[in-house]
């Protein structure tokens, strides 16, 4: 066998090490840092300020809810889902229970499905207000916060008034919600419709039409349509690289097909089709339509007992369901595998904000580090839910 | 030093009996512990100021507990909690850039008090390059900065402290040059020159000098006055969100009161600076307003522009970057080059 000679021919020649040797820089952002959301690590290999690589470590949460949730009964459950997501808890429980419902073939009383849809909504409208305070504290505007909090604090006052939470709610059932609307709630609603709408402006004139955060958001972070697909990504973070896909629409669960709204999607209006600004403004559009979706829901709906259809024990038949729901991170599934008895088997989250995460690396690759928290923002992660 | 004996003799005229070399030390000691205690005291109550701006920029009161009226002991409270605590210094520092940092970049800020001109007879020092003084021993700032972020030994400071130095070298081109404009119109350096060659009504101050050319070098000095000193939308050496806290993240304590105090002083002498050179300093906008006395104009116009910095930093976002370095190189400084050429043919023309 003939033998090919791997020797480099510079072999004999003298070396000289090279007296400006340059490196990668070699930074741990996170797990506390201030713009990683939470416990995020993100392991960056910088060349000055400029991103070589960008590789995010996760597990710093990890609440073994999947484990957990193999150990509780059927309702007791929902707590837990709640602490996924703890920026949009009603959402989370209300998969659940959609999930567990539909294997045990349960239909919910109407006045139940729409306080479902009118809470959930309003926690969309909530974890959507985070997130443009702390995508303004990202690029450095700290008074939008301050204005989204502001907002928020009225949901959540709502949501204190009718499950008795302010951030993890137990509300949602399975089969209904936990209490009735007290007397006066829906009122109170519209009102804060009435509120809000109006400081929509605001927010826009404050932050998203401001020069410098255009500069800094337009055209940082583009993510093609195919890319996120292929990726996986869900919710606003894919609806921002102008795919149309919202499930509420797509595959509608609970009764959101009775409601009017529009599905938004990101236009590339500041710079590219798929940019962190069009992430942004997807999620401002949002709130927008989840206030039309609340006053039709407030408008249509019935007097009732919202508690009539909760079962005293619930027993959940031999089987296995995938079910998926729009949360305001995006496609939240969850995969659940009963015998017939006391505990679910298995209880396989699908979590929106882990697969977004997932892009990070690719679209990291070449940005500035100030990109970076900008890109991070705008993807909106939950490290509760990530981790789980 | 002449005129600040002056004012000591008119005060107390005992105080000529004394021999020169006494009445010069003994002046020039009340002078400094005056500034210091002025510079503590502003400080105090600009941060004071800040949070209160702030909080009601932001639907929110700010402090309203300590001290009983709107929280104003709440600094004073903050400063002794940090000087109570433990003063850290990370292992691997190095210990005595560490130290040293936050001194340099305070005592900058308190040299920079000297040429500070308050009213017709109190300025501590009356330089004739009083202008050139300020200038140069502001850029020693940077030499602390860099040291502290440098001697951390945190990756984060290491940042911060490039950007910073970055930034303040690029700012301080259009500053210097748009200062220069007001040097052409006045014809001297000295800080007290510069206020007297303004006198009249405020259309004669160098702001409305050659409307609107002056005005624009003002702007362009308040902005890049901005980024020397760190403020928003320049912030970038302590961005919060992308370096932690920059170069002081590993400070704690009273070292990093310094860097805290330093910064609040150094907001004060840019707008000092901009009172002095383009808004008639101590003198007063109507000439019938002339007995009400000079320092009260003087430190009213620095703080009406402090306040508008504050304004911004809870307003607007923050650069990035090379859009901080595009905004230095390719639009402060040809337009401050531009408005010399003007000033300058201006000035020939009208011989």
């Amino acid at each position: 066998m003939a033998q090919t000679n791997n020797f480099p021919e510079t072999r004999f020649e003298l070396e000289i090490p090279d007296p400006l040797k340059t490196d990668e820089f070699i930074l741990n952002m996170g797990p506390q840092h201030p713009s990683t959301h939470g416990v995020l690590r993100v392991l960056l290999k910088t060349d000055g300020e400029i991103v070589e690589s960008a590789t995010p470590y996760i597990g710093y949460l990890h609440r073994t809810f999947e484990k957990h949730a193999e150990r509780m009964t059927w309702p007791q459950v929902v707590p837990y889902v709640d602490r996924m997501d703890y920026l949009a808890s009603m959402n989370n429980s209300l998969g659940y229970a959609l999930a567990v419902e539909k294997m045990m073939g349960l239909e919910v009383n109407e006045r139940a499905q729409y306080l479902r849809i009118i809470v959930s909504e309003l926690n969309r409208i909530a974890s959507h207000l985070v997130f443009l305070g702390t995508y303004g504290l990202d690029v450095g505007a700290f008074t939008p916060f301050l204005y989204g909090f502001r907002e928020r604090e009225r949901i959540i006052d709502l949501f204190e008034e009718i499950s008795g939470g302010r951030l993890l709610y137990n509300y949602i059932w399975i089969g209904g919600v936990a209490f009735d609307a007290p007397d006066g709630w829906l009122e109170k609603v519209n009102e804060f419709c009435d509120y809000f709408e109006p400081k929509i402006k605001e927010y826009n004139d404050l932050l998203t039409f401001n020069k410098i955060f255009i500069e800094r958001t337009a055209n940082v972070g583009v993510i093609p349509a195919d890319l996120a697909i292929n990726y996986g990504l869900s919710g606003p973070t894919l609806r921002g690289s102008g795919v149309n896909f919202d499930l509420r629409k797509n595959d509608p669960y609970c009764i959101y097909d009775r409601f009017d709204f529009n599905v938004c999607i990101g236009k590339g209006e500041q710079g590219t089709v798929g940019d962190s600004w069009d992430r942004y403004y997807v999620r401002i559009e949002e709130m927008v339509e989840s206030a039309k979706i609340i006053r039709q829901a407030v408008n249509q709906i019935p007097d009732g007992d919202a508690k009539e259809t909760v079962p005293r024990n619930v027993r959940v038949p031999a089987g296995e369901i995938y079910f998926r729901t729009e949360t305001p991170r995006g496609e939240l599934g969850y995969y659940i595998v009963s015998d017939g008895g006391k505990n679910p088997v298995r209880v396989k989250v699908r979590a929106p904000a882990f697969c977004n995460l997932s892009i990070l690396p690719a679209v990291a690759r070449g940005t500035m580090v100030a990109d970076l928290v900008a890109i991070l923002g705008s993807l909106d992660i939950v490290l509760g839910e990530i981790d789980r | 030093m002449e005129p600040i004996l002056k004012l000591f003799t008119d005060l107390l005229p005992g105080l000529s009996q004394l021999p020169y070399w006494l009445l010069a030390t003994l002046a020039a000691l009340i002078a400094a512990l005056v500034l210091f205690g002025f510079i503590a005291v502003f400080a105090l109550f600009a941060i004071w100021l800040e949070r209160k701006i702030s909080a009601h920029m932001q639907d929110r009161l700010g402090p309203m507990e300590v001290g009983g009226w709107h929280g104003w002991a709440q600094t004073i409270a903050d400063t002794l909690k940090l000087l109570m605590k433990e003063d850290i210094i990370p292992e691997k520092a190095d210990r005595i850039l560490f130290k040293l940092a936050p001194m340099i970049v305070f005592s900058v800020s308190i040299a920079s008090f000297v040429v500070l001109p308050w009213s017709r007879d109190f300025i501590p020092a009356d330089l004739n390059v009083g202008l050139l003084y300020i200038l140069s021993i502001s850029s020693l700032a940077v030499i602390g900065i860099l040291m502290g972020g440098w001697a951390s030994n945190n990756k984060w400071s290491l940042y911060g402290a490039m950007r910073s130095v970055a930034q303040i070298v690029s700012y301080e081109i259009p500053i210097s040059l748009s200062l220069i404009t007001v040097i052409l119109i006045t014809g001297t350096l000295s800080m007290q020159g510069i206020v007297q060659s303004q006198q009249g009504n405020f259309l004669s101050w160098n702001i409305f000098h050659y409307f609107p050319f002056m005005f624009v070098a003002f702007v362009i000095y308040f902005i890049a006055s901005l980024a020397e000193v760190n403020r928003t939308p320049f912030d970038l050496p302590e961005a919060e969100s992308e370096l932690v806290a920059g170069f002081h993240t590993e400070y704690s304590g009273m070292r990093f009161a310094f860097f805290f105090l330093a910064e609040y002083a150094n907001m004060f002498i840019v707008s000092a600076i901009a009172a002095t050179a383009f808004l008639g300093g101590w003198l007063p906008p109507f000439s019938f307003l002339d007995f009400i006395p000079g320092p009260f104009w003087f430190f009213g116009k620095a703080l009406f522009l402090v306040f508008v910095q504050m304004w911004l930093r809870w307003t607007l976002p923050r650069l990035r970057v090379d859009q901080l370095m595009y905004t230095s190189w390719k639009v402060l400084t040809p337009f401050s080059f531009v408005l010399i050429l003007i000033v300058s043919f201006w000035q020939l023309l009208t011989l």
